[in-house]
């Protein structure tokens, strides 16, 4: 089995250490400094660390503010509260004038559990993909939030960086390369094509061992953690090489990295697709695991959907 | 700051009323805009830019300059009416304001427009940026300040506390800002929308030194700074009591020039009070 760890704690050693190497960077928070994990830069950085209190709308104008004087700055808080509350100060103070503002969300997901829909956030990458001048990622696990977290330090202009709350399989190499805008392939495969970004990548991964062992299919297994700009090559090649995609993202399915994958390849080559994801609705309170069952996220759902494309192709 | 003495008080209101005719006229060209509310914050946008400010016009982007955020982003016009005459852009171009390919955007772009220190347009979050900037002005150790102006009816929205408090808590002593009191906003008169009275004791409440100035006299407006600059430790808020449409008769105190500009005919006799061509 996988061994297992939480993205936010990558994140939060991360912007530690970036601290350490650059004098530039600034974090602010909203009250949820611990939960993000930016404390530790905190405690390390106080003159480089705002907490800003409950007022997210103000923490993206500081940022903004922050920013245009020549600052990096790591903007965190709950992905519902980042993307949702403060959506026009993420529009019009960030993303309009190209604020190099890394908004870094944690707990986005129904993964988030108990705390129920009001604090389960499964709209944002919708609502972040569809900005312009924004580009969004959702690493796969522990590694590549770690990379993903330098590759946005490096890269100058607004990103959204989507984590978890929980633990989750490590399923990358430590070595493994990551670069903003390239997918990874983590298994060959003729038959169909799973895409999965963030915590779905493990369950896409899993998907393909019962499909293998179970049923005789062979699926070629894509970890989509850039999903604007999406790797547009890798999708059509993944396409014409096994004629049928499967996506899945712990999201709603309108809107989400699989329907970006759908206007994808509806321009370009089509095959028979199918989304997983959760429906449009919103989620309730209950454990992970429980919740992943119950809204369709599991990697049973992964197989069903494949059944589902390669019937037909 | 030296006292301002009369020839020099004359030379700034000679500008501010320049200032009024480029609104008036790139109003009129585009066809819409927000005169109103432009024209009463013209004095201060003057005052900052001619006899306070620190900048470059041929350096925009001059690490040291003084910032300004414009809050209230729909008073455009007269931002860029400043800019243009302190050299940011030609004159000229002002005529292009809110057309299409130009960079006078409806409400200011820093991206676009040379001189422009943040894009604003949706209102309550300018000041949140101002306070950004100031803040990163203190992690720099730098000494140059931040000035910002916001609408009346603006601080109905939420933001503009959140930031207020913040402001005070980290102790932004080199952000100024002008409430531009012009007692109207789109749909009427603040009190009748959602009064914002008591105003003064509100920003005095949230920790802001707070001041009450005429804010069309040239000498108080630059007293007010020098007396914001005297106060270590607290951000500043400078109630600007001002005229809606200042400058233009039959603009002054109405609702209708908020955000529409003047006809044809409108023209004409505003800019023969101007005394413009």
């Amino acid at each position: 089995m996988w061994e297992m760890a939480k993205q936010r704690d990558a994140y939060g050693e991360t912007l530690a250490e970036l601290g350490r190497e650059r004098e530039n960077i600034v974090a602010v928070g909203a009250d949820l400094c611990g939960s993000c994990r930016i404390k530790k830069f905190g405690t390390e950085f106080p003159e480089r660390f705002f907490n800003a209190g409950i007022a997210e709308q103000n923490m993206m104008g500081i940022a903004a503010g922050l920013a245009m004087s020549g600052k990096t700055v790591f903007a965190s808080t709950f992905a519902v509260f980042a993307t949702g509350r403060a959506y026009d100060q993420v529009r019009q103070s960030i993303a309009y004038p190209e604020a190099n503002v890394k908004i870094v969300s944690t707990h986005a997901g129904i993964t988030v559990g108990g705390d129920g829909a009001s604090h389960q956030m499964l709209e944002d990458i919708a609502l972040m993909r569809v900005l312009p001048n924004m580009r969004v990622i959702a690493p796969a696990d522990y590694h590549e939030t770690i990379k993903a977290t330098r590759a946005i330090a490096d890269y100058k202009g607004p990103v959204y960086l989507r984590l978890g709350r929980s633990n989750i399989p490590i399923i990358t190499d430590e070595d493994a390369d990551f670069e903003m805008g390239k997918a990874t392939l983590l298994k060959e495969g003729e038959d169909v094509t799973l895409i999965g970004t963030g915590i779905m990548v493990s369950r896409c991964l899993k998907a393909a061992k019962i499909l293998e062992k179970k049923h005789d299919i062979d699926a070629r297994v894509i970890n989509m953690s850039t999903i604007k700009p999406l790797d547009e090559k890798m999708i059509v090649d993944s396409a014409r090489k096994t004629g049928g995609v499967v996506t899945a993202e712990e999201h709603v399915v309108s809107q989400g990295m699989g329907s970006g994958i759908s206007q994808v390849l509806s321009e370009t080559y089509h095959v028979p697709m199918k989304r997983v994801g959760v429906a449009n609705v919103f989620g309730e309170s209950g454990g992970s695991d429980e919740l992943m069952e119950k809204y369709g996220l599991t990697a049973d759902h992964i197989v069903e959907s494949a059944h589902d494309v390669i019937s037909r192709k | 700051m030296a006292k301002l003495d009369d020839n020099r008080i004359e030379e700034i209101e000679e500008m501010a009323r320049r200032v009024r005719i480029h609104v008036v006229k790139s109003t009129h060209a585009a066809g819409s805009g927000h005169p109103g509310g432009s024209l009463s914050a013209t004095d201060i946008l003057t005052t900052l830019y001619f006899e306070v400010m620190d900048h470059r016009p041929d350096e925009p982007q001059w690490k040291h300059r003084d910032r300004f955020v414009l809050s209230k982003g729909h008073a455009a016009p007269a931002l860029y009416g400043v800019l243009a005459e302190s050299g940011y852009f030609p004159v000229e171009e002002l005529m292009t304001l809110r057309k299409l390919g130009s960079r006078l955007q409806g409400h200011p772009d820093m991206l676009k427009v040379p001189g422009v220190d943040a894009s604003t347009g949706s209102l309550g979050q300018g000041l949140s940026i101002a306070c950004g900037i100031a803040l990163a002005a203190k992690i720099d150790r730098e000494s140059h300040r931040v000035f910002a102006i916001c609408g009346d009816g603006e601080v109905q929205s939420g933001q503009i506390w959140e930031a207020a408090m913040f402001a005070s808590h980290h102790k932004l002593d080199n952000l100024i800002v002008f409430l531009d009191r012009n007692q109207l906003q789109i749909d009427g008169p603040t009190e009748d929308v959602i009064s914002i009275e008591p105003i003064v004791s509100k920003w005095k409440s949230f920790g802001w030194h707070t001041q009450e100035i005429n804010g069309h006299d040239i000498e108080e407006i630059v007293d007010a700074i020098d007396r914001a600059e005297e106060k270590d430790g607290k951000p500043s808020m400078i109630i600007a009591h001002t005229i809606k449409g200042k400058g233009v008769t039959f603009m002054e105190g109405s609702l209708a020039f908020h955000g529409k500009a003047a006809d044809d005919e409108q023209l004409e006799v505003a800019l023969d009070e101007l005394g413009g061509a």
